[in-house]
């Protein structure tokens, strides 16, 4: 049953006929992509265009009407999200979430007592497991410093690179982040997708996101996937993409308002 | 059971649904705009029945000029309706007088405050209108039958099944057609935002108060004619409505009505079929009524977890919420309260009243330390956590004297017990989450309440069960003393040790974001449902010694009150601290004891005395203490 | 774009002075001063928890100011109640949208309506929709079905409704696509030819600098940089340590 050209690079996503309706109204319509290891592809497309249902159906918050998605050639449709994760694939999300009640390096830890499946514990300090692990993770991510401050009162671009760590903690073999720099700094958003891209080469790790700063999009993406009103409408190189007079006329405009801050 | 006795149940049935439809629409209307879950709006209802009741008989007296007027068909309606805005004064008074100054304060402790306020009217009724249930007259002019099918139906039956459509269309044309309703509906998904618009938000809570109390008292007021108005109204009324409004969906005014029809329906159904044998066994379907109600709730909310007409609400935070984790009491602290507390009775081995007091506080300390597990770290309210104190009592009582085991061994298996049942019950409740969550757990611990209460045979009923003591090794006050003690120690150090584990940090993080937590591989709701089994099971434990230190045990035990009751201690003594419900049980349980000893209206002060620390405290007794600290001049910082 | 008015010969539409604010013991913002007159565009920059925010909310009454006074048309607006300073002509666009969602666009319109007050614009629904044409296609459309672009126009043209003479827009642009931002600062630029008082608050530096005729910088609730954008433009180290661009 397998395929015979396996042996090459696979890529460790492949997204197709993938499709949801809500109430009539077709949210994602046959789309299909593929993201390879070490790949930064991102997903771009006016507001309401399909990609947060997109995102919802490969993390497993949504099931899909139709269409298959393969993680390194396993089916993942249908799973909840906590498998999903146990099957390599990390996430960041819009907004924010960590557990403000926890300090940085308990967040981290968090993460790293589910991998080790010792959830059900009822007697060790959770505090005290998995330390060096923890804090070799925060050390990546340049939070080592923070590790003992509550999450509650962190920077929010600190809080950013806290999730970051939080996703690679069981060796994700996908990272799924959705509008990774929204609300920072430009500066700040340089440093993390380069870090973010980083961590991808090294570890070979594939990386989808969303995004509307069209200067983290244009300057850190390999490849990028326009979506409107639900179907694929463009893929190609940054360059590809930005030059294409449909993507102009749905999302881009004129081009007045990105590409000077950098 | 023949249609026709189907049918005259159905229309009984209906009648006493349009009621229990204005009641709820009322709640669902308060709690939509104001976030409040009014627990105080039984006690309008039954504020409402005695308020018609009163106006009445003023009106028949011959003291009064109008003597006769109440007689008259006009006067019935006269009372009933100035009953029902009286009691919308009423709630108009709570509002301002109350809810308005708490409503920045964590939800749980608007709700302390409200069942403050069913303390407190619950004995200004009892000094009012005395102990003795109430039964009005007939409505005049509607105080006949009309044959349907054979049956003689009463008239003012029919008119109440007419008056609750009505009462729907005005309350839904006001909602949907006119500016008030789009600035009640805008309310109920975000009141700050209507402010910032400038609409006086204040004007239109208290305006929905009114709005919604009219409702409680105008539902009380016409049940005059069918049932006698009595001080139990308030408690029982209050779990049916939540009960209609849940099914109906909060804050669905057309739900809450569908919830009314479809209860009121099912119970005339349990009815009509009375006692019926299947494969050689007696159902009495008829005795099923008082449950009923909750099964149709736990099968609804199963089905569809947010009502019939409910939808997920944008933000649903019932649980207590805590910035910074609390810190386990380190041994310097607890050690030498600990061997103080162990020498007492070798200190003052006489004075049994002390022994008997401090035995109870260590067992509703326990029993509090259980429900904050639930409320703090997990962040599920559970507003019927007596059932699992009042199961376990009961099994421990029922096997020393059913199955004849020895103490030890009823006391070793009432935790047992209780842990099964909460294993069942937590299994439906933590497939929901905030208020939701909240009353289903008040569904089951009233199911667990009306199958003690009934099953005469087992349980004993009402009357519940005597002479349950413990072997003669522990029958001195000391000794019980001792055993509570250690085994409460115990219990509390086992789930403090807990919450620091790995389960009870997931427990956090599954509180502290879902969403998070599933996304690193946290199945949430199974270790929330192992929280509540673990919880049930302890509060269990302090059922069964509770049982064996008094003695006798009654349906009491698992009821409302009692679940009330460990809330307060709960949220008295803070939730965000772990020792919090500790001293919340001890002040709680001391003051209790107190006014009970020196008035007979002790509800209405302790009722005041948790006003008083509401409004002073609105964050909490230790949250209060905290901001304090907080606004000293030099412990500010640039951030 | 629009020459800046000489605001020198009349009084400021709005005037902020010394405001101190805290969360807990958090010192959010401290000594924030600054003034707009009708027909300015003020942009308040900043990174993310750097207060400008918590400005825009202690305006409008939102969170209360420890100390300090706010003066809105020669009346003193601070410990005012939100409808309050909402009546007297200050609307307010919050960042997370906030729409009604169960209302329709109509409805969610009716919630912000208030009485025309002085000579100010007169806005009604059909004047709304020429503004944002989007929002005139789909009237009935509960506001929960809407994207997150026709959000953000909705937001703004509910706080039209009161008829403000002052509007306070938090980060109009974040997360919106780039064709919905180009709309967004076209209604904005609208909004100044009215005669409005307009203070946004913004992280986007390209996008304010597009409309705003001068910037306030704050960081870590203080204010760091006032000046006008073209004086901002010279400054090359200020936005590099504080909008670190």
């Amino acid at each position: 049953m397998a395929k015979a050209d396996g042996m090459s690079a696979a890529p460790v996503l492949e997204v197709r006929g993938l499709s949801k309706a809500f109430g009539g109204v077709r949210a994602v319509d046959d789309v299909h992509f593929a993201v390879s290891s070490g790949e930064l592809l991102a997903m771009i497309g006016p507001n309401g265009a399909g990609k947060s249902t997109c995102f919802n159906m490969l993390n497993g918050q949504l099931r899909p009407d139709a269409g298959t998605v393969m993680l390194e050639r396993r089916s993942i449709v249908g799973l909840p999200p906590r498998q999903i994760w146990r099957l390599g694939v990390g996430r960041t999300f819009q907004i924010t979430a960590t557990f403000v009640s926890m300090t940085v390096r308990e967040n981290v830890q968090m993460a790293l007592i589910s991998h080790h499946r010792r959830l059900g514990s009822l007697l060790p300090r959770a505090s005290s497991l998995h330390v060096a692990e923890a804090d070799a993770l925060l050390e990546r991510v340049a939070m080592r410093d923070q590790a003992e401050r509550v999450c509650g009162v962190l920077a929010y671009g600190d809080l950013k690179r806290v999730e970051l760590a939080v996703a690679l903690a069981n060796e994700p073999r996908l990272l799924l982040m959705d509008e990774p720099t929204a609300g920072m700094a430009p500066k700040e958003r340089i440093q993390l997708m380069e870090l973010t891209a980083r961590l991808a080469r090294e570890r070979g790790i594939a990386v989808l996101f969303t995004e509307h700063d069209m200067d983290v999009v244009f300057g850190h993406a390999d490849r990028v996937i326009v979506l409107d009103r639900g179907r694929l409408i463009a893929e190609g190189t940054p360059a590809e993409v930005r030059a294409d007079p449909q993507v102009q006329a749905v999302y881009l405009g004129t081009g007045a308002m990105y590409g000077h801050d950098a | 059971m023949t249609f026709a006795s189907f049918i005259a149940q159905l229309l009984n049935g209906l009648a006493g649904a349009s009621s229990l439809f204005m009641v709820a629409a009322g709640l669902s209307l308060i709690f939509g705009v104001t976030r409040i879950v009014n627990f105080a709006h039984g006690s309008l209802y039954m504020l409402g029945l005695y308020g018609a009741y009163t106006l009445l008989e003023g009106l028949v007296t011959p003291l009064f000029a109008f003597g006769g007027f109440g007689r008259t068909s006009l006067g019935f309606w006269a009372a009933v309706v100035l009953s029902a805005l009286l009691v919308g004064l009423v709630g108009v008074a709570i509002e301002v007088l109350i809810l308005r100054r708490i409503y920045h304060a964590p939800e749980l402790f608007q709700l302390l405050a409200t069942f403050a306020v069913v303390l407190v009217i619950k004995d200004i009724a009892l000094a009012i209108w005395g102990p003795e249930d109430l039964v009005g007259p007939r409505a005049p002019g509607l105080d006949s039958t009309v044959v349907i099918l054979d049956r003689h139906v009463p008239q003012y039956d029919l008119a109440l099944i007419v008056i609750a459509p009505l009462v729907l269309l005005a309350l839904w044309l006001a909602l949907t057609r006119t500016r008030w309703g789009a600035l009640v509906r805008a309310a109920t998904q975000d009141r700050e935002m209507v402010g910032a618009l400038g609409v006086n938000e204040a004007w239109l809570f208290t305006g929905v108060f009114f709005i919604g109390s009219v409702l409680a008292g105008l539902g009380g007021a016409l049940q005059l004619p069918r049932e006698p108005a009595h001080l139990g109204l308030d408690l029982a009324l209050i779990a049916d409505a939540f009960v209609v409004t849940v099914v109906g969906g909060l804050g669905s005014v057309p739900g809450a009505f569908l919830a009314a029809i479809l209860i009121g329906v099912v119970k005339a159904f349990c009815v009509a079929i009375g006692t019926q044998e299947f494969v050689g066994l007696e159902v009495s379907f008829s005795r099923l009524t008082l449950v009923v109600e909750f099964l149709v709730m736990a099968v609804v909310l199963i089905v569809r977890p947010y009502g019939l007409l409910g939808r997920p609400p944008a933000t649903q935070r019932l649980a207590a919420e805590s910035a910074s984790p609390p810190r386990l009491p380190r041994w310097p602290a607890w050690a030498p309260a600990l061997v103080l507390l162990a020498l007492v009775p070798l200190a003052m081995p006489s004075d049994r009243y002390l022994l008997v007091l401090l035995t109870d506080i260590f067992i509703f300390a326990l029993f509090a330390v259980s429900l904050h597990v639930l409320m703090g770290p997990s962040g599920m309210v559970s507003f019927g956590h007596a059932a699992y104190f009042g199961i376990a009592a009961y099994a421990a009582a029922l096997m020393l004297k059913r199955a004849a085991l020895p103490m030890e061994v009823s006391l070793l298996l009432a935790p047992v017990a209780a842990g099964g049942f909460a294993l069942l019950f937590g299994w439906f409740c933590v497939r929901l989450s905030g208020v939701y969550l909240a009353m289903l757990t008040l569904a089951f611990a009233q199911i667990a309440w009306s199958v003690i209460f009934q099953w005469d045979s087992f349980t004993g009923g009402s009357n519940g069960m005597i002479g349950i003591w413990p072997p003669s090794w522990l029958a001195s006050k000391s000794a019980y003393y001792w055993l509570a003690l250690a085994l409460c120690a115990l219990g509390i150090a086992f789930l403090w040790r807990m919450l620091y584990a790995p389960f009870g940090y997931s427990l956090r993080a599954g509180r502290d974001s879902p969403l998070r937590a599933e996304a690193i591989g946290i199945n949430v709701r199974r270790q929330q449902w192992f929280a509540f089994t673990v919880a049930g099971a302890l509060a269990g434990l302090a059922g069964g010694l509770y049982a064996f230190s008094k003695g006798s045990i009654s349906p009491e035990l698992s009821s409302i009150a009692q679940s009330t009751d460990a809330l307060v201690m709960v949220l008295l003594g803070g939730v965000q601290t772990l020792t919090g419900p500790v001293a919340g049980a001890g002040v709680f349980t001391w003051l209790k004891d107190e006014l009970a000893r020196h008035t007979e209206f002790w509800r209405a002060m302790l009722g005041l005395v948790i006003l008083a620390l509401v409004l002073l405290f609105p964050q909490g007794i230790a949250g209060g203490a905290r901001l304090l600290w907080d606004r000293l001049p030099w412990r500010r910082q640039t951030a | 774009m629009a020459t800046t008015p000489d605001a020198a010969w009349r009084p400021p539409m709005l005037q902020v002075e010394g405001l101190h604010a805290y969360y807990g013991r958090a010192h959010i913002l401290a000594d924030v001063s600054f003034a707009a007159s009708a027909g300015d565009v003020l942009a308040l920059l900043g990174r993310n928890g750097a207060g400008k925010s918590t400005t825009l909310k202690s305006i409008m009454g939102l969170v209360r100011p420890a100390a300090g006074s706010v003066v809105f048309e020669g009346e003193r607006i601070d410990g005012l109640a939100p409808y309050r300073i909402a009546r007297l002509g200050l609307g307010f666009v919050p960042e997370d949208r906030r729409i009604f969602t169960d209302l329709s666009v109509m409805e969610n319109l009716e919630v912000g309506r208030q009485k025309q007050r002085g000579d100010g614009p007169l806005w009604t629904p059909e004047r709304l929709f020429e503004l944002f044409p989007n929002l005139g296609r789909m009237k009935d459309r509960p506001g929960g079905r809407m994207s997150g672009g026709e959000q953000q126009m909705l937001t703004i043209a509910r706080t039209l409704m009161g008829n403000p003479r002052c509007v306070l827009l938090d980060e109009p642009s974040e997360g919106l696509a780039p064709l919905i931002v180009e709309q967004m600062a076209a209604a904005i630029r609208a909004l100044r030819a009215e005669g409005l008082c307009v203070i946004l608050s913004e992280q986007n530096l390209h996008f304010s600098s597009q409309l705003a005729d001068r910037a306030v910088i704050v960081e870590k609730g203080r204010i760091r940089f006032a000046g006008t954008m073209d004086a901002l433009r010279a400054e090359p180290a200020v936005r590099e340590q504080y909008l670190s661009v």
